[in-house]
């Protein structure tokens, strides 16, 4: 039973988390505001926070310099496609890790994510020699790829610590029933590893939607996604916040709102098996 | 299409046709300055008379500069167009990495181009990036607040009489700040500056022998008088400030002088952009009395051509348009010549039109001020002024130019600065086997 | 339970992601050790021949080495103590029964949707800003000379801006692990008179123990390679230059590829140090 709260207390827990929550989205806020004000408003003392003239001209500024549309698709592919082929991937080898373990299970999850800790800068030099090579520089393919690779070790693992929550007597249960490898993956594991997986594509979409280095470094118009496009707003000539701004929030928007309604999917499925 | 010359070569006509025939893309990286947008901005009417598509990949400058070097260095072969500066040109020209460009038609009138815009875009008289616009520095100042203060402004100013006004114009109460200069770290930004300033004292970055010159009191006494006069009359936080911040800070009316590119006249006296639009006055870049130098610098924002490209002739037609006369007159017929690419040719400023676009003649006389192959007092092994033309000044005065902005900022003295300035000069030159 | 036949299946299944790792791990790191034993100077023509161990010398015998290394542990440290603190008071407060909870929720974890190069450019100009920023426009108002945070207070503002980042992904963890915990337990010390510090170290505490672990254990992995909030902010000014942008200045700015090779292999040793000492203390944590 859920403990008998007070009123008193409910209100007080509602008032302190509202502050600490809007304190803490405040800057993205301000950015949103912003972006509708005009240059000399966005810089004015003291701040005008709701009673200035909303304008839409700093968006289609930003729209009139870049196509907004081609980075935001090239951003989409980039992110839906290293999270796809990820996924595709990682769900093998995760229930191979959680459903038939060994002693160098842990050690071999342990070198995966290792394997995050080589500092991009410093193999920027092989890696564009390499995709010279290949013929992958500017292209959708040869991010989704790098993407993919750079996630890898963090799907799989997430993917793996899930697995490990479905009860082993299930799968058993199936076996017995005579069901062969691929049923038990296609119709017992899946729908019971659909929420894990769920989540799992969400962290991974976030965290290659917002990677800089690469999707800077090795792209210039083809495959230029989002991070490419907000570098050519940051520290112009002259007063720059409103389009700073619009600019950003035509960069985040797209993955707010996606958190905004997968927001109780993340909550409830980011553990990586912090829970038992 | 443009009228190609008679003179032109059979073969470089030929692949003109060609190009256009074919409707090529080209792609070009730029800098996200305010010229270069207003660039974009007219693409299509090159498109229209070309045939050829562009496409842009705007980027913050050191994002761009990262970005080209790479892709350079690498043969990347991903633009075919850069947009590189006075610095890069000459060292990359040397390396066989650009297109020369030396069949440029006669119509485009090479001469034109400022002899000492050419010069600095050149390796050995050979042209490699065709400047976009040029620029040198000089002081701005609020005619107001100058004459409010009872002071005039000679033309060619000391750092002294620079000491005295910015005193005068100081003015915390009404939150204007006697004088903004950059203290940004960077080769680029406080680099930059630190480095005219220190020739305006008779400082140098190398003798004849390489050997860095930063233990020279020339060095202390530079620096020394740049944090007093930014400490008493600065504003706040001013070793963050580069060209961008202490541009907003001008056009808000919070500085009495500015000391920086003269391309930045024509957005102070722009009265979209600018509060104090009307009342902005120039004058050569100070010296210290007595000292033969000035603090102006020459930088050229240009366009080459990455040897290797495929649309060779294509990315030359639309630098020919870019850099030409016509580009000029098209621009200025749609948003007045003081918002015309400055600094790049002979014959903007014998335009009469031009003449009178107050800080025309002030930045001509900068920019002829300045001789890259003469920046110093005692004489130097280097070309470049706020610059010294090696592949390795860029990594190394970016971090001596942060144990500066440490000293700005009052993290360190100025002799740790210029002790670690000394170590990291001398390391990087021993390191490059010099 | 596993069988032969069951087991051999699992190593074909691991196959693909373990070869692709590999090879994403072996490729450059192969090449970064090929270029550290080498004079790779782009600007200077490419590759001058072979430069034994100097470029690991020179790389640890320079005046930014250990100061690097230091900016980097404190950067890392920071961030990890204020996200981890902050990140179990924020839990629990959102564990508990109000209005609007799912709205709430959502504000808190915003920021981890905000890509760094943004994030970082508006905490710079919006925020920190000394003339025109809004802490500016606030310290002003009480009457007090504005702080320039990313010169003065350089090292504290870039900690906060990555912190805010990581702020939701900590609460996140520790929230789903606090929702888990059972209540009757806590309801059974809170009658017994058990004070609510009491409850919190011997009951909650305990139980965060291995969301805590896995909050630092990720974060690190991310916050060990943190560079576009340098980047953008100070430039590595200011005493923040981490290793990795260090790296970054050798490879890029000096254009010594040789260098920052070398720089590279001794970033993934500190790395691997890290983690091994992550592993040790908080590794038996992983296990069950």
């Amino acid at each position: 039973m859920a403990r008998a709260v007070t009123t008193q207390r409910k209100a007080i827990n509602t008032t302190l988390a509202w502050a600490i929550g809007l304190l803490i989205f405040f800057p993205i806020l301000w950015t949103i505001l912003t972006s509708f004000k005009t240059e000399a408003q966005a810089i004015a003392n003291p701040p005008i926070f709701i009673g200035f003239d909303w304008t839409l001209e700093n968006y289609s500024i930003v729209q009139e310099r870049s196509n907004y549309m081609r980075f935001l698709w090239n951003s989409v592919i980039i992110a839906g496609g290293s999270t796809i082929l990820g996924i595709i991937i990682a769900v093998p080898a995760a229930w191979s890790m959680a459903f038939v373990p060994s002693k160098r299970t842990k050690d071999i999850l342990l070198w995966m994510l290792s394997t995050k800790m080589l500092p991009a800068v410093g193999v920027l030099y092989p890696i564009y020699l390499l995709f010279i090579q290949l013929g992958l520089l500017d292209s959708r393919i040869g991010l989704v790829i790098v993407m993919m690779l750079i996630n890898l070790p963090i799907i799989v693992w997430m993917l793996y610590t899930y697995f490990r929550e479905i009860p082993g007597e299930i799968l058993e249960a199936a076996r017995m029933d005579g069901a062969s490898l691929r049923e038990e993956l296609l119709y017992v594991l899946t729908p019971m590893a659909i929420p894990g997986i769920a989540s799992t594509i969400l962290l991974n979409f976030i965290l290659a939607w917002n990677e800089a280095f690469w999707t800077l470094n090795l792209t210039a118009v083809d495959a230029a996604p989002l991070t490419a496009f907000i570098a050519s707003y940051s520290s112009p000539e002259g007063l720059f916040f409103a389009k700073l701004s619009a600019a950003s929030t035509m960069a985040i928007a797209p993955i707010l709102i996606l958190g905004w309604f997968s927001q109780k999917q993340l909550v409830r499925g980011l553990t990586f098996g912090a829970v038992k | 299409m443009h009228l190609r010359s008679a003179l032109l070569g059979a073969t470089a006509l030929s692949l003109a046709t060609v190009a256009a025939a074919q409707a090529e893309t080209i792609t070009i990286a730029t800098v996200n300055n305010g010229d270069m947008i207003r660039m974009q901005g007219y693409t299509d009417t090159f498109t229209e008379q070309t045939g050829i598509e562009v496409e842009w990949v705007t980027l913050e400058e050191n994002v761009l500069r990262q970005r080209v070097t790479t892709d350079i260095t690498t043969k990347g072969g991903q633009f075919d167009i850069m947009t590189i500066g006075m610095y890069e040109t000459p060292i990359w020209g040397a390396n066989g990495w650009l297109v020369p460009l030396n069949d440029l038609s006669a119509e485009y009138d090479v001469d034109d181009i400022l002899p000492a815009m050419r010069n600095g875009l050149s390796h050995e008289g050979t042209l490699y990036a065709a400047p976009f616009y040029g620029e040198s520095s000089m002081v701005m100042y609020r005619t107001d607040l100058m004459e409010a203060a009872g002071l005039e402004m000679p033309e060619a100013p000391t750092w002294e009489f620079i000491r005295e006004a910015a005193a005068a114009m100081d003015n915390p109460a009404e939150d204007i700040n006697g004088i903004c200069l950059r203290g940004k770290a960077g080769w680029g930004e406080g680099g930059a500056f630190i480095t005219v300033t220190g020739n305006s004292f008779g400082a140098r970055w190398f003798d004849e022998n390489w050997t860095p010159q930063f233990d020279q009191p020339q060095w202390k006494e530079a620096l020394e008088f740049y944090v007093n006069l930014m400490n008493d009359y600065g504003p706040e936080g001013y070793a963050t400030n580069g060209f961008n911040e202490n541009l907003s800070l001008f056009q808000q009316g919070k500085c009495g002088m500015w000391i920086d590119a003269t391309v930045a006249a024509s957005f102070v006296t722009n009265p979209n952009d600018s509060t104090v639009a009307d009342s902005v006055g120039f004058a050569l870049a100070p010296n210290k009395d007595g000292v033969e130098k000035r603090a102006n610098w020459l930088w050229a924002w240009a366009l080459a051509i990455p040897a290797g490209t495929q649309k060779e002739a294509s990315a030359k037609q639309f630098i020919e348009w870019a850099t030409s006369k016509e580009y000029i007159e098209l621009v200025a017929a749609n948003e007045g010549w003081a918002n015309v690419p400055p600094g790049a040719r002979t014959s903007l400023y014998e335009t009469a039109e031009y003449q009178e676009v107050p800080f025309a003649a002030m930045t001509l006389d900068s920019i002829n001020a300045a001789d890259p192959t003469d920046p110093t007092v005692d004489p130097v092994p280097y070309v470049g002024i706020q610059f010294v033309a090696i592949p390795e000044f860029a990594g190394m005065a970016t971090e001596v130019s942060q144990e500066f902005s440490a000293a700005y900022a009052g993290q360190q003295s100025i002799d740790e600065a210029l002790a670690k300035a000394q170590d990291i000069a001398t390391e990087v030159m021993e390191a490059a086997g010099y | 339970m596993a069988t032969q036949h069951s087991r051999s299946a699992a190593r074909l299944m691991m196959a693909p992601a373990v070869v692709l790792l590999l090879g994403w791990m072996l490729v450059p790191l192969t090449m970064t050790l090929y270029f550290s034993f080498k004079n790779y100077l782009p600007l200077r023509g490419g590759d001058l021949g072979w430069a034994g161990f100097d470029n690991y010398v020179r790389f640890v015998s320079s005046s930014a080495f250990w100061p690097a290394v230091q900016t980097t542990l404190v950067i890392v440290g920071g961030v990890l103590l204020i996200t981890v603190v902050l990140g179990i008071l924020l839990a629990m407060l959102l564990d508990q029964p109000m209005w609007g909870q799912g709205v709430v929720r959502i504000l808190v974890i915003a920021p981890f949707f905000v890509m760094p190069t943004v994030s970082a450019l508006v905490w710079k100009n919006m925020f920190m800003d000394p003339v025109n920023g809004l802490f500016a426009h606030l310290w002003r108002f009480f009457g007090a000379e504005p702080v320039s945070w990313l010169s003065d207070a350089s090292l504290s503002s870039i900690i906060m801006i990555v912190s805010w980042q990581w702020l939701p992904f900590a609460t996140l963890i520790l929230l789903t692990a606090i929702q888990s915990l059972d209540s009757e337990q806590l309801e059974a010390a809170e009658m017994d008179g058990a004070p609510a510090l009491a409850r919190f170290t011997n009951i909650i505490l305990p139980h965060l123990g291995r969301a805590i672990t896995i909050v630092i254990l990720i974060q690190t992995i991310f916050l060990l390679s943190i560079f576009a909030e340098i980047f953008v902010t100070t430039g590595g000014a200011f005493g923040t230059r981490t290793l990795t942008y260090l790296i970054f200045q050798r490879v890029l700015e000096s254009q010594n590829v040789g260098l920052g090779s070398a720089g590279g292999v001794y970033a993934i040793i500190l790395a691997n140090i890290v983690a091994i000492f992550l592993m040790r203390i908080v590794g038996k944590n992983l296990d069950a």
